[in-house]
């Protein structure tokens, strides 16, 4: 009975302890949503998505860096998916125990690890300084190449948890291994893969630091990809670090934006998969 | 030779056995470790032979190489023969592939494919045959029938085959293995995941099947080797102890090894 007794005891402690943990991580969470809502509803206005960033004490909105934001982050997504689910694959089903296998996993959780604004100096040295400006593209690679690693790294852990029994059913019946990873293993872990690249998304969504180094910002409109483009982060870094309040509430309105962007987008795609797998 | 007369009156029924597969001088190792040693057997044509032993015996280990199964795993070899039409499968130029479309397996856990119920079946048969859209249909349900699971699911042909019941997936897998017309189908502990009465609507389906199909079974079931095979072999410690009609080896087998086994001595 006594020991019975201890552990509803030590049950019972456990259970506040991360209570109260869970408690003070959604406490600051939502302090930070309910501050970004109030401080961004009150900047937002129509004038933000169709009028260019102006200059301090006039009119203006984020048009040209909610453009920009999206190009950038479009693009670098579309190049950083395909070579991180590709490399991902390649680690879970063909360099499992294999030393290319191992040195790539090593390297790229280096490359996870790495700062970001590490990645912004690397190609502002590789890309800005021999094109002797910034632009939109150097913004683009310095952002894939952050998508890359989180994507290999989902991809190849999703994988190894599709049990080897499905592997095994699929070569029973024939299939050349390629089949099998295109249409069992990759089918079956579609969702996890997906979260990868969501997770993806978000990150780079805020990121600043890389682009400060490669796309810098552009007071105008700009679609050139050889040229500096505006982007929400960097127009946020300026903007809310200044003195002036029309600025310092667009700065908001821009992080209300990328906050909304990222939480519907998640939204948007677990809907879409949760419907594809039931079906 | 007391059980003469046994196989003897077995064999009154039916046309006397055919040889499919035949297994000579067959050894099998996991890296050192000498799993299988000298295994000569056969395999007849449309009759069931069940492989029966304690566990580590090496039955499931002899059933994954009749479909070149280890070939997934380097460390893994086997010398000796397997002949089916006079060609030795563990040849070095054999396509794996082809020839698991002539030898077809089902697992011990179901394990559908993360699709339709009509894709997992159509999965198999579209990696070997060029078919139309109508040829395919009727493929799918004539794999369902012989299953025994068409009239469970043909209203659901497009749900998920991971929503079935554990019973109707394996069964589900049992079609998805006939629907690409084998000739062999092997069996690895098909029904220890199940409950009793899927347990027994897989053994019908066993002897429902075993007309078009040769049948190899693996099973630590001893009953159930004794309910649907007709040939049994008692394997322990990585040897053939003895094969022969399931009738005679039950009832009178040769070796003491086995009527220990049988009689529930040891094991």
């Amino acid at each position: 009975m006594e020991l019975h007794k201890k552990r509803k005891v030590i049950n019972k402690i456990a259970l506040a302890l991360s209570l109260a943990a869970m408690s003070f991580g959604l406490f600051w969470l939502a302090w930070i949503l309910i501050t970004i809502l109030h401080l961004g509803i009150s900047g937002l206005s129509l004038a933000v998505f169709t009028q260019m960033t102006p200059p301090p004490g006039s009119a203006g909105g984020l048009a040209n860096a909610i453009f920009g934001s999206f190009v950038m982050v479009g693009l670098a997504t579309l190049i950083g998916t395909p070579i991180g689910i590709l490399a991902g694959v390649y680690l879970a089903e063909y360099g499992r125990i294999t030393l290319l296998g191992h040195v790539t996993r090593f390297i790229n959780d280096i490359l996870l690890s790495a700062p970001s604004i590490v990645i912004g100096l690397f190609i502002y040295a590789a890309l800005v300084v021999p094109m002797g400006k910034f632009s939109a593209i150097s913004g683009v690679i310095a952002l894939a190449l952050l998508v890359i690693p989180v994507v290999i790294r989902t991809t190849e852990n999703i994988l190894r948890l599709v049990p080897d029994s499905l592997r095994e059913a699929a070569s029973a019946l024939g299939a050349p291994k390629w089949i099998m990873i295109m249409q069992v293993t990759v089918r079956a872990s579609q969702a996890g893969i997906m979260t990868g690249i969501l997770l993806a998304v978000a990150r780079i969504a805020g990121e600043t630091a890389p682009l400060l180094f490669t796309a810098l910002s552009n007071q105008f409109w700009s679609t050139s990809m050889t040229d500096p483009m505006a982007n929400l982060p960097v127009t946020i870094f300026r903007f809310a670090m200044s003195p002036f309040k029309d600025w310092q509430d667009l700065a908001w309105a821009g992080v209300l934006i990328i906050t909304a962007s990222v939480l519907v987008l998640n939204i948007v795609a677990r809907a879409i998969f949760k419907e594809k797998i039931t079906t | 030779m007391a059980n003469v007369t046994l196989q003897q009156q077995s064999t009154v029924k039916k046309p006397p056995p055919v040889t499919q597969l035949a297994i000579r001088n067959f050894n099998f190792y996991y890296g050192k470790f000498h799993a299988l040693k000298n295994i000569n057997m056969d395999v007849y044509k449309s009759r069931v032979t069940a492989f029966i032993g304690p566990s580590g015996c090496g039955k499931s280990t002899l059933l994954r190489t009749l479909n070149r199964m280890y070939s997934l795993y380097p460390e893994q070899r086997a010398d000796g023969e397997l002949l089916l039409d006079g060609k030795n499968l563990l040849d070095g130029d054999l396509d794996v592939n082809e020839l698991r479309a002539r030898i077809g397996m089902v697992f011990q856990k179901p394990t559908p494919f993360p699709m339709s119920i009509y894709d997992n079946i159509a999965f198999g048969v579209r990696l070997h045959e060029k078919m139309s859209r109508g040829q395919m249909d009727e493929r799918v349900e004539w794999a369902l029938q012989r299953s025994a699971l068409w009239g469970e699911v043909k209203d659901k042909l497009g749900q998920s085959g991971m929503s079935l019941s554990g019973g109707q997936q394996q069964r589900l897998c049992i079609a998805r293995g006939i629907a690409v017309k084998p000739e062999i189908l092997l069996l690895d502990e098909p029904t220890s995941a199940l409950d009793p009465i899927s347990t027994l609507r897989i053994e019908e389906l066993i002897h429902d099947l075993k007309k078009d199909f040769t049948i190899v079974i693996v099973t630590h079931n001893m009953q159930q080797a004794a309910r649907v095979s007709d040939y049994t072999a008692y394997m322990y410690l990585g040897e053939l102890i003895e094969f022969d009609l399931t009738d005679s080896l039950f009832i009178k087998p040769k070796k003491k090894e086995t009527e220990d086994y049988i009689t529930g001595r040891f094991g």
